[in-house]
């Protein structure tokens, strides 16, 4: 037999005097929050993502360009491919590697918890794009903007990958002390648009 | 689980007292698990929701339990159509067999890897070495355990036990670029982790990940972390190979709305961790295998109330409020999975003919705390009991001592040996105690005496 039907099998065995809840998920109590109801969801996400360290500026839609060109204020980032129209600060940096940082749209944002996600989409850049530059600037527009985590869930693409992001980097290994800044970028600063 | 050797030999009651002698590690751990049970608390008590919240947790996977055939077949197909492969590997040995020989058909002999317990559990980086290939661990705490040449104590903080000077000794030691003149100070230290590992995950060209939940749906995997040295591994090298156990599996992508929300508020006591990393197949040209793990599972599966253990999502909250995990630490329990979660999960996968793992079901005083902060409300205690009626009789009464009340006792009878003391300051000469407690404090750690009043001292003590 090989391992599959072996493993198969002896899941079969194992449960066979179980009760069986039918085959859908419909038995699943689901009575947690589906929507969050926010007043301000701007406000709310603004201060949990400040809550993480990271830097946060809220900014008319109309200020926007000026806004990111005071934020790249000379640095040398990295534009993804798609980025719309106007958000370019100035010449873009190919090599991540070699770049002072990023500049990206997101996908959804989650004002609860104070995230991002990227799905890698036009103006969002590859992973490696986003993840080895050391300072990653991101613009949120407002509307992008969901109360809690089920709302983000469900407007997400699973076929695309997914990097959800709530602040900088971190570690508190040692000693439980937080330390901002491994592996990603050390700087993590977010522009809602309003 | 197979015959891999984690941790210590020996049982749990004597671990637990070479632990608890040991007060640099209960200094650490306290400090440790008190810091993050209170920012669960916290974190937790935001939610007006979170009973719902863990009922459908619980619901989720106990119906995924029940229909795990037909999910991991669901999941097999969703991987392949997304360009993955998908393996199956019965025990330890067959799972470190099959990722040898996907490493060495790249024709590389080195790997990094992200913190993965299932890979722990099956002993990958002795077997890989064996084959001639080097696993490098990417986490901080793992890297501390990795170069100290040490065992996880914790399953969130591996290095709990260390502390800061331990570290900077061990990396000044085991990392030839480690700067000179580094301090202890953790940003340094972190620092330091950062400059040695870029180097490694911009070279390297296989990594090998495990993963915190899968979907079956659409054959997404999902990781969650804090450093990044995840996303560098998941993302930079050519090769990704993740294993996992058959338990990990979520039915639908919705149910992540629940886990998402579960997880992070239970195991760092944060809102969200800083990345959680999503992928569905072979992503932007990545070659992706995933390696499903039954290694004992199937057994505990079969168990109609240990099964229960399988639900966990290894978020180690139950063991932040153990008070015999507190005072015992991690590697008492010899396994990868240590607290209350280990002491239920761990006899259940690797039986119990050895006189550790029968005594594992005796180390918990059944206070119940573990039950309560469990989001997915895995009640250890029932489990604890059914396993001690299953334990062989012989070996777990030689254990015996009912490990928890020994260790509880060892601290109170240390505490009534120094408050005596105390008074009798004048007359007892440092780190003995008089009398017939001279042969217990012999191989015992008994702080300074107090000058203050005994009234005051044991105040002091009550609260602290
Ligand atoms: S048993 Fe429950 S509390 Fe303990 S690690 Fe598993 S999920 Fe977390």
């Amino acid at each position: 037999m090989s391992a599959r039907e072996e493993i198969l099998a002896r899941i079969r065995t194992a449960v066979a005097g179980a009760r069986d809840d039918g085959p859908a998920d419909a038995g699943i109590p689901r009575g947690y929050r589906a929507v969050r109801q926010v007043d301000d969801l701007v406000e709310l996400f603004a201060e949990r993502v400040r809550d993480y360290r990271a830097i946060v500026h809220v900014v008319p839609e109309d200020d926007l360009t000026a806004a990111l060109a005071r934020v790249a204020g000379g640095r040398r980032l990295v534009l993804p491919e798609g980025l719309p129209g106007g958000w370019a600060p100035g010449p873009g940096h190919a090599d991540p590697y070699t770049a002072d940082g990023v500049l990206t749209a997101c996908a959804v944002a989650v004002a609860e918890t104070g995230t991002i996600v990227l799905d890698h989409g036009p103006g969002q850049g590859t992973r490696a794009e986003t993840l080895v530059p050391d300072h990653h600037v991101c613009v949120v527009r407002a509307a992008q903007i969901v109360g809690g985590v089920p709302e983000a869930v469900a407007r997400l693409d699973p076929s695309r990958p997914l990097t959800w992001i709530s602040g900088p980097s971190a570690t508190s290994d040692i000693e439980l002390n937080r330390v901002e800044g491994v592996h990603g970028p050390r700087t993590l600063e977010v522009v809602i648009a309003t | 689980m197979s015959a891999t050797f984690l941790g210590m030999p020996g049982n749990f009651p004597k671990n637990a007292a070479e632990a608890v002698q040991n007060s640099q590690l209960r200094f650490n751990l306290r400090k440790a698990t008190h810091t993050i049970r209170d920012k669960r608390a916290a974190v937790v008590g935001e939610l007006p929701d979170w009973q719902e919240l863990r009922a459908a947790g619980k619901a989720i996977k106990d119906h995924t339990l029940r229909h795990l055939d037909r999910y991991l077949l669901q999941l097999e197909e969703a991987v392949t159509r997304a360009g993955g492969t998908v393996h199956w590997a019965r025990d330890a040995a067959e799972a470190n067999r099959i990722v040898a020989d996907l490493v060495k058909a790249t024709g590389e002999t080195e790997v990094v890897k992200v913190k993965s317990m299932a890979t722990q559990e099956i002993g990958l980086n002795e077997a890989l070495a064996k084959e001639g290939v080097t696993a490098y661990e990417t986490d901080l705490a793992e890297l501390i355990v990795q170069l100290g040449d040490d065992f996880p104590s914790h399953i969130l903080v591996p290095a709990i036990h260390r502390n800061r000077s331990e570290i900077r000794e061990i990396f000044l030691r085991e990392m030839p670029d480690a700067p000179a003149g580094l301090s202890d100070d953790p940003a340094a230290l972190a620092e330091a982790a950062r400059l040695h590992l870029r180097e490694r995950f911009l070279r390297s060209k296989v990594a090998i990940s495990g993963a915190n939940f899968m979907i079956a749906e659409t054959g997404t995997l999902v990781v969650l972390e804090s450093e990044g040295n995840g996303r560098m591994c998941l993302t930079l090298p050519r090769t990704l190979i993740s294993v996992v156990g058959i338990e990990k599996l979520l039915p639908t992508w919705r149910d992540l709305e629940v886990f998402l929300q579960l997880l992070p508020r239970s195991s760092t006591g944060e809102r969200m961790n800083p990345y959680t990393s999503m992928w569905t197949g072979s992503v932007e040209g990545q070659d992706f295998h995933l390696v499903l793990l039954d290694n004992g599972r199937t057994g505990v599966l079969a168990d109609e109330v240990g099964r229960q253990a399988l639900r966990c999502i290894r978020c180690s909250a139950c063991l932040n409020v153990c008070p015999v995990y507190e005072r015992a630490g991690g590697h008492a329990y010899g396994s990868v999975y240590p607290g209350p979660i280990g002491a239920i999960l761990t006899p259940q996968l690797r039986g119990m003919s050895s006189d550790l793992d029968a005594s594992l079901p005796f180390a918990s005083s059944l206070c119940g705390a573990c039950y309560d902060v469990c989001p997915v409300a895995i009640d250890i205690p029932e489990v604890l009991v059914d396993l001690r009626a299953k334990a062989p009789h012989g070996a777990a009464e030689r254990a015996g001592m009912k490990a928890a009340g020994w260790v509880l006792n060892s601290e109170r009878r240390l505490g009534a040996a120094q408050r005596l003391a105390s008074r009798m300051r004048r007359f007892v000469p440092k780190r003995r105690l008089p009398g017939p407690l001279a042969a217990w404090t012999d191989t015992r750690d008994v702080p300074d005496i107090p000058e203050e009043s005994f009234r005051d001292w044991w105040e002091r003590n009550e609260r602290a």
